[in-house]
């Protein structure tokens, strides 16, 4: 698979990165080197295979319902870049 | 044929899904142990794990995957065993991680079903698609900067219980009574509390419309975030509306999100949606697939309360209720155990009406709650037992309950402190009876003359000198002999 | 005191017990050599006075008769691990000022035994690289030299490149790494010294900066297998918090050692001698099955066929995760912001501006992959082929206790070479990646020196949680080799 410009800009806004648009040729041509090489896997036979999402054998571990957490607001906005009143603070989005 | 909505060129039928979200009763949230109370000060009740600090891992809390299994059990709903947590991924300032964690091929609850109770006393049968288990983002603050929208992560996290139904409403109406039904058996359930205003309860509609008679569905749009029952009623019908004129003018719609303005009563597009979303939905690699023990499903399924389908079944049964009265009580769990207090070895025709009627106006009044009511089982129930001992007529019994309002006292003292006694000597009805003859010869001449629409005159004004207390069935059948003389 | 920085930890241990010297002395001398050390560029952030404080306390224990495991041992932190108060970076612009509040379940049980932290680690952003050239605060050079070009910089590996740097260097007696597909192993064999990605879900990943959750494992690095082992009782354990950890037990890792393998086979893949490899890695193979046949194992052909696309289905998956755990990285709870008009250009701009070009390429390909129309035909593909990797060890497992491959095709490169192209530079992790879709513990320990004078590296590959095997065969083949060249350093 080749990707081009166009849908190099597309998976970009989708990752929110900006890309210069001089810049979109070159990486679509790495990109399409990428896809390239994973494609190989498309000769691999996996009729009946369950895809694997973890080699972790046991299951879902499950905690208690107890509040152990929380109560730390100055913490959580410590490293904040942007911050007013006990809120983090971003640039005003219209709904 | 039901609801239909007419247009130029013909009647047009509603379609409507309704997808619920539901925060789970728990006292800490789905993936970490900060707390879930409702309000509090910005970003308090967050850990780093909800605000999507690098290197925070999340771990299920198993309280709510109970909670999931006891709403799945009461919609007669499929449990899957295994369930997968999957991440959505998008961007937004109030999703910290910048994924939900929810759950998309494997939910824990699959199909099921929800009975509504239409005014007609039919039911229509509503199926549930699924029920998953989600976290809900934080809260955007648009209103407080005049450049800057305020982000708060309290809510980040909480547990939410995503209820989707399968496209089987018609109108505004039938949406009404799903989300109402569906409350009544969470708060049954004890699994949601259902307080649309702090948002416990939410309700995205996917609405699309299509002529009369057509089976085909329709490009739908979804409605999102709409809080109380009503706005979800006129949202479908402004966007159905919305619909048909577009297809009337020859216009197709757009599959879009859409946000309903409560004030102008319309739906609009919502711009941060805008952007082309793509959820990149996968398996959360920081969690392994739930699998329940079945026993652990069993054991919920044991502890189940009745459910109001069951209770109201039960009340028509057993209190000899009408569907519609019994449909009234059951509605809140609180509401049907109240009764079942006032009703136990009392007239059950009684005991509803008199908490369907008095008492439910007293409580809506007051303002206070069932649990909390304004006069209480014990005391409604002596009521009622001083109307079946003949202490009380229902007149009377009308006035000693308002007195009871507010007040902890027992009809009984408050009959006593007031002289409320009916009076039912025979010989004090006619000495009242004879004093008011005595007074109105002439109207007595009337009665006697065959106008006997007067009588009603006369039973009035024996009650009004006994201050109402007379019995009325004795006052008539002896103010009746007295006239037959 | 320079003779300090060249102890083991088993012997500094036992010298530290004899009172020969103090913690404080031995962290002294380490910080001396991490500031002499400094043209390696191996760490991000030194906290000498931070150590000494902690030394100075580990000397307190250790007159009151409480002596941890790593008591007084002085350790380098790969920077991708949270500590407390203490900046953390993964290597990146976009963490910019980042300070956690909290502490990862490694280096809080690193401490917990003793162990004092010298300062933070110089890596590849996000632990994504080979070669520890993607840092957002320069390239990590390799203490070892090319003896026909000793001028030459030459790469430690990656992506725990300065862990192992500061390791063969003598800056640190021992550092965290974390491997997820050979992050730890490579850059042990580029730098001469081992290193032992345990089995996954053996070591908490709390408080770690996620690559690829699925993969992710921390691990330690030091200079002998013996010390690899004492350090890997102190970082791993079930961690409540980790829902990934194995509640199982940790056992005596260093009671493994028992020089003991007589009757244990081992296997050699034979799909690991693809044409082209060396003759040198392939000389020191060789060697290596020679050694374990001495000491009374048996060599056993093995076949793991998937593994020829083991680098393709990495290339899928670690970057899908990765994608999504990058996410956080929006500007907005920490790390750099950079401003925009909206909220998204705010994101966009921040993005951009603080992920590297290697960072980006891994999220484009992961975003991509899971995009809608893609999922199957790339990602749910991947998953499969994993599994058949995965069968593939298990079924070798099921004739033979280790499996020995070379670490690396190559030995360390110099900067600047194979950057042309990102897949070449994936090429590097051929040996280790197979073992890291499995989930299996992969110790590598140094073997021999190539014509060059470079180290070469020998990769052990253990059932699922026997580690135990691994360091017992590591630690044989160690002795058998007599490795103990250390780099001339800068």
């Amino acid at each position: 698979m080749s990707l081009d410009k166009s849908a190099v800009r597309t998976i970009a806004d989708l990752a929110r990165i900006r890309v210069p648009e001089e810049d979109l040729d070159h990486l679509a041509g790495e990109l399409s080197n990428i896809l390239t090489f994973i494609e190989q896997l498309s000769e691999v036979d996996t009729d009946g295979v369950a895809p694997m999402s973890s080699v972790a054998a046991v299951g879902l571990p499950l905690r208690a319902d107890s509040v152990t957490d929380g109560g730390q607001a100055d913490a959580v906005l410590a490293n904040a870049p942007d911050k007013a009143e006990g809120f983090f603070s971003v640039p005003k989005v219209v709904e | 044929m039901g609801y239909l909505l007419q247009g130029e060129t013909g009647d047009w039928e509603v379609v409507i899904g309704l997808e619920v979200h539901a925060q789970v009763t728990s006292k800490s949230k789905l993936f970490s142990g900060a707390p879930t109370l409702f309000g509090g000060e910005p970003n308090d009740q967050v850990s780093f794990v909800d605000a999507g600090f690098p290197g925070m891992l999340p771990v299920l809390n198993g309280y709510c995957v109970e909670q999931a299994v006891r709403t799945g059990l009461g919609l007669n709903a499929q449990i899957n065993l295994t369930s997968v947590f999957a991440r959505k991924n998008y961007f937004y300032a109030d999703l910290p991680q910048g994924y939900q964690i929810s759950q998309y091929e494997l939910p824990i609850v699959g199909e099921g079903v929800l009975t509504i109770d239409m005014p007609d006393g039919q039911t229509k049968h509503i199926g549930i698609e699924r029920l998953h288990l989600e976290q809900d983002a934080g809260k955007s603050l648009h209103d407080q900067h005049p450049t800057k929208s305020y982000i708060d992560l309290n809510r980040s996290g909480v547990a939410l219980m995503e209820i989707v139904s399968k496209p089987d409403l018609r109108s505004p109406e039938e949406a009404g009574l799903y989300i109402a039904k569906l409350r009544s058996i969470l708060r049954y359930l004890g699994t949601c509390d259902g307080n649309m205003q702090e948002g416990s309860l939410r309700c995205d509609a996917n609405v699309s419309v299509r002529p009369k008679g057509s089976t085909e569905l329709r490009t739908r749009c979804e409605i999102k975030n709409v809080n109380s029952i009503k706005f979800v009623q006129m949202a479908i019908e402004f966007e159905a509306r919305r619909h048909i004129e577009i297809y009337e003018s020859g216009g197709t719609i757009r599959q879009e999100t859409r946000l309903f303005d409560s004030v102008k009563v319309e739906t609009r597009s919502m711009r941060s949606k805008e952007m082309a979303h793509d959820y990149r939905y996968f398996p959360d690699p920081d969690l392994l697939p739930l699998v329940l023990d079945p026993k652990m499903v069993e054991t919920i399924k044991a502890g189940l309360p009745e459910l109001p389908d069951d209770k109201k079944q039960r009340f028509t049964v057993e209190y000899g209720l009408s569907p519609y009265d019994a449909g009234v009580l059951v509605a809140e769990k609180a509401s049907a155990e109240f009764f079942e207090t006032v009703a136990k070895g009392r007239d059950h025709k009684l005991a509803s009406n008199w908490v369907s009627g008095d008492f439910f106006a007293a409580l809506n009044a007051s303002g206070k709650t069932i649990e909390d009511p304004p006069v209480s089982a014990k005391n409604l129930g002596e009521l009622i037992d001083l109307i079946s001992d003949g202490t009380l007529s229902g007149r009377l019994a009308k006035d000693v309950f308002a007195l009871m309002v507010g007040t902890d006292k027992s009809a009984s003292i408050l009959v006593e402190e007031k002289g409320l006694r009916q009076v039912t000597d025979t010989g004090a009805i006619e000495a009242a009876i004879d004093q008011v003859l005595a007074a109105n010869p002439d109207k007595v001449a009337e009665v006697m003359a065959g106008k006997d629409k007067l009588m009603g005159w006369f039973v009035g004004q024996v009650m009004k000198s006994t201050q109402g207390k007379a019995n009325p069935a004795m006052l008539n059948e002896l103010l009746a002999k007295r006239f037959q003389k | 005191m320079t003779q300090l920085t060249s102890l083991t930890i088993a012997e500094a241990r036992v010298a530290l017990a004899k009172g020969e010297f103090t913690a404080q002395d031995l962290t002294q001398a380490h910080i001396k050599a991490v500031e002499a050390g400094r043209g390696l560029n191996a760490f991000i952030t030194e906290t000498p006075d931070l150590a000494l404080e902690k030394a100075k306390e580990s000397d307190q224990r250790r007159k009151a008769g409480q002596v941890g495991a790593l008591e007084g041992i002085p350790l380098g932190i790969k920077d991708l691990f949270c500590t407390k108060g203490v900046r953390t970076t993964a290597a990146s612009h976009i963490l910019d000022g980042f300070i956690p509040p909290y502490e990862s379940t490694v280096t809080a049980n690193l401490a917990q035994a003793g162990a004092v932290s010298l300062g933070k680690l110089n890596l590849d952003e996000f632990a994504m690289g080979s070669a520890n050239i993607t840092s957002h605060f320069g390239p990590v050079i390799n203490p070892w030299k090319r003896k026909s070009d000793p001028t030459a910089q030459l790469v430690p590996g990656g992506s725990s490149g300065g862990s192992a740097a500061a390791v063969a260097a003598g800056l640190v007696m021992g550092a965290t790494g974390t491997d997820t597909g050979g992050s730890i192993r490579q850059p042990a064999s580029f730098c001469g010294i081992v290193g032992i990605k345990p089995t996954y879900g053996r070591c908490s990943r709390w408080g770690i900066v996620a690559f690829a959750s699925s993969l992710d494992q921390a691990g330690p690095m030091a200079r002998t297998v013996r010390d690899c082992a004492i350090m890997l009782g102190s970082m791993v354990g079930h961690d409540p918090k980790d829902s990934t950890s194995q509640p199982i037990a940790v056992p005596d890792f260093e009671k493994a050692l028992t020089g003991d393998i007589r009757g244990l086979k081992v296997g050699i893949p034979k799909e690991y001698r693809p044409d082209g490899l060396s003759a040198e890695i392939q000389a020191v193979w060789d060697k290596g099955i020679a050694w374990l046949k001495d000491a009374g194992a048996t060599p056993v052909e093995i076949s793991l066929p998937a593994t020829k696309y083991a680098l393709a289905t990495y290339y899928i998956i670690a970057p899908a995760e990765c994608s999504s755990n990058l996410a956080r990285y929006d500007g907005v709870r920490f790390g750099l912001r950079v401003e925009g008009k909206s909220l998204d250009e705010m994101y966009a701009n921040t993005r951009a501006e603080g992920f590297g070009a290697e960072v980006k390429r891994r999220i484009l390909i992961g975003t991509y992959v899971l995009s809608h129309g893609y999922y199957d035909a790339y990602y749910i593909k991947a998953q499969k082929v994993r599994r058949l990797i995965a069968e593939d060890f298990a079924n070798a497992f099921k004739t033979v206790d280790v499996i020995l491959t070379p670490t690396a095709p190559t030995a360390a490169f110099a900067l600047g070479e194979k950057t042309d192209d990102p897949v070449t530079m994936w090429l590097n992790d051929i040996f280790t990646i197979p073992t890291s879709m499995a989930g299996l513990p992969g110790l590598s320990l140094p073997a021999g020196l190539d014509g060059e004078g470079l180290p070469l590296g020998l990769q052990l590959i253990g059932r699922p949680f026997d580690e135990e095997t691994v360091l017992k065969v590591a630690d044989v083949m160690e002795k058998a080799s007599g490795f103990s060249i250390r780099p001339k350093g800068v």
